[in-house]
């Protein structure tokens, strides 16, 4: 089966072998592939390869301008923060001086405040103990006069016209000291 | 190019031949053939994608634009990367020769298309542009030190010394050979293959379901290697070129 196969398939070498190495074919394929190579290099050095080298070239710039810009921005930023930072750094000095210097003056003003008070407050002790004072003394007064009154009265009383009034008040007075 | 009755029929060879597009017999080096049509869609598709992809020149690309940049962004990398800085001048050579081979390879790979890569007289004009031009290079810039590209210096004795460079020399004059071998023979075997199999599946009626599916697979391996293929060529172009700007091991 294998041999008769074989034997069947006309393989193409009775018309001459390989097409390849027909030498008669040269020329002709050698002319017209040099014509296609100086075309296409023709064709790829003045069109193709200038502009596709221009158009990277583009690009690659395009990208580094943005990469250049971002850059910049970048910096602009941090140059704003950093301002930022220090403004609020300012103002937060400036709020706590004023704080303190608020807080100075209420203190001020309170001990003031506090003085008037403190010397009003003293000055209305002062005055109630005087008052105080001349309450008790004139209690004092009272209870010596009632004292020698009712002295005089009892001495009256147990020995009618016989006291002397001098010797009874200095009697009483003399009592009361003791 | 008989049918035959009942075998198979099958002619992998078939497509690889040349035909004059304008009917007639004799192929002269000017007569336009299925090759010229091919290689002229090849430097249209470039085109297409590289100056008609980039006309926007958009700030920010639109999907043509894109590939055009990624393309060109890969293989100006890859040239750099390979050659330095001073091998960068010679970026254009490089992506012409990339994006040609690449487009006549992944063309070539469509149906009934005709794939110029897969002959060795196309492969072999790429390989000693390049072999001679680096050559050249490497003679302009470096005039007779050009040569200790091929004189070991590392080596310890002087008749080690001149077995190697009889190699490096050796090795040096095969470059567009391998160069050239290499792509012609990966596109023209996994074509033939695909044909082969796409007779099979002509022949074999309800059985054909897996040469089919062969083919769909081998497809996609095929893809993989118009590309890898061409990006090999592109790369060793780039080590040659690295080689003539820095002789010298």
């Amino acid at each position: 089966m294998a041999t008769e196969t074989l034997s069947e398939i006309q393989l193409e070498h009775a018309e001459g072998g390989m097409p390849q190495l027909d030498v008669t074919t040269y020329p002709n394929m050698i002319f017209w592939l040099i014509v296609a190579l100086v075309a296409l290099y023709f064709i790829l050095t003045r069109f193709a390869l200038p502009r596709i080298a221009a158009v990277l070239a583009e690009r690659n710039d395009a990208i580094a301008n943005d990469l250049e810009e971002a850059a910049l921005y970048k910096r602009r930023a941090e140059e704003a923060e950093a301002s930022y930072n220090a403004a609020l750094a300012t103002a937060r000095e400036e709020a706590q001086k004023i704080a303190a210097d608020t807080k100075a003056q209420i203190n001020a003003e309170l001990s003031t405040l506090m003085a008037k008070a403190d010397a009003e407050i003293a000055a209305k002790t002062a005055e109630s103990e005087t008052r105080i004072r001349d309450i008790r003394d004139s209690a004092t007064r009272s209870v010596e006069e009632v004292a020698l009154e009712t002295a005089q009265a009892i001495v009256e009383a147990f020995v009618p016209k016989a006291a002397d009034s001098e010797a009874v008040g200095a009697a009483v007075a003399n009592r009361l000291k003791g | 190019m008989a049918e035959g009755g009942g075998g198979f029929n099958i002619h992998p060879m078939e497509q690889f031949l040349l035909k004059p597009l304008f009917g007639g017999d004799e192929i002269h080096w000017y007569t336009p053939t299925n090759a010229t049509l091919w290689l002229g869609i090849t430097v249209v598709a470039v085109s297409l994608l590289m100056v008609f992809g980039s006309r926007g020149r958009a700030l920010i690309p639109s999907r043509g634009q894109s590939m055009a940049e990624l393309t060109y962004g890969f293989v100006y990398k890859m040239v750099e990367d390979v050659t330095g800085k001073h091998g960068v001048k010679y970026f254009p050579y490089v992506i012409t020769l990339f994006l040609f081979i690449l487009f006549a390879n992944l063309l070539g790979l469509i149906p009934t298309s005709f794939s110029t890569t897969s002959h060795i007289a196309v492969t072999v004009i790429l390989a000693l542009a390049v072999f001679i031009s680096v050559t050249a290079i490497g003679f302009a810039k470096h005039g007779a030190g050009f040569l200790k590209l091929f004189w070991v210096s590392s080596a310890p004795t002087v008749a080690l010394r001149c077995v190697l460079a009889l190699i490096e020399v050796i090795s040096y004059f095969v470059r567009p050979i391998s160069h050239s071998v290499r792509l012609a023979g990966n596109i023209m075997a996994g074509h033939a293959v695909l044909k082969v199999f796409a007779g099979f599946a002509g022949a074999l009626g309800l059985f054909s379901v897996v040469p089919i599916l062969a083919i769909s697979t081998i497809y996609a391996l095929e893809l993989m290697v118009a590309v890898v293929q061409a990006y090999v060529f592109a790369i060793l172009t780039c080590v040659y070129l690295n080689d003539a700007l820095h002789p010298g091991h």
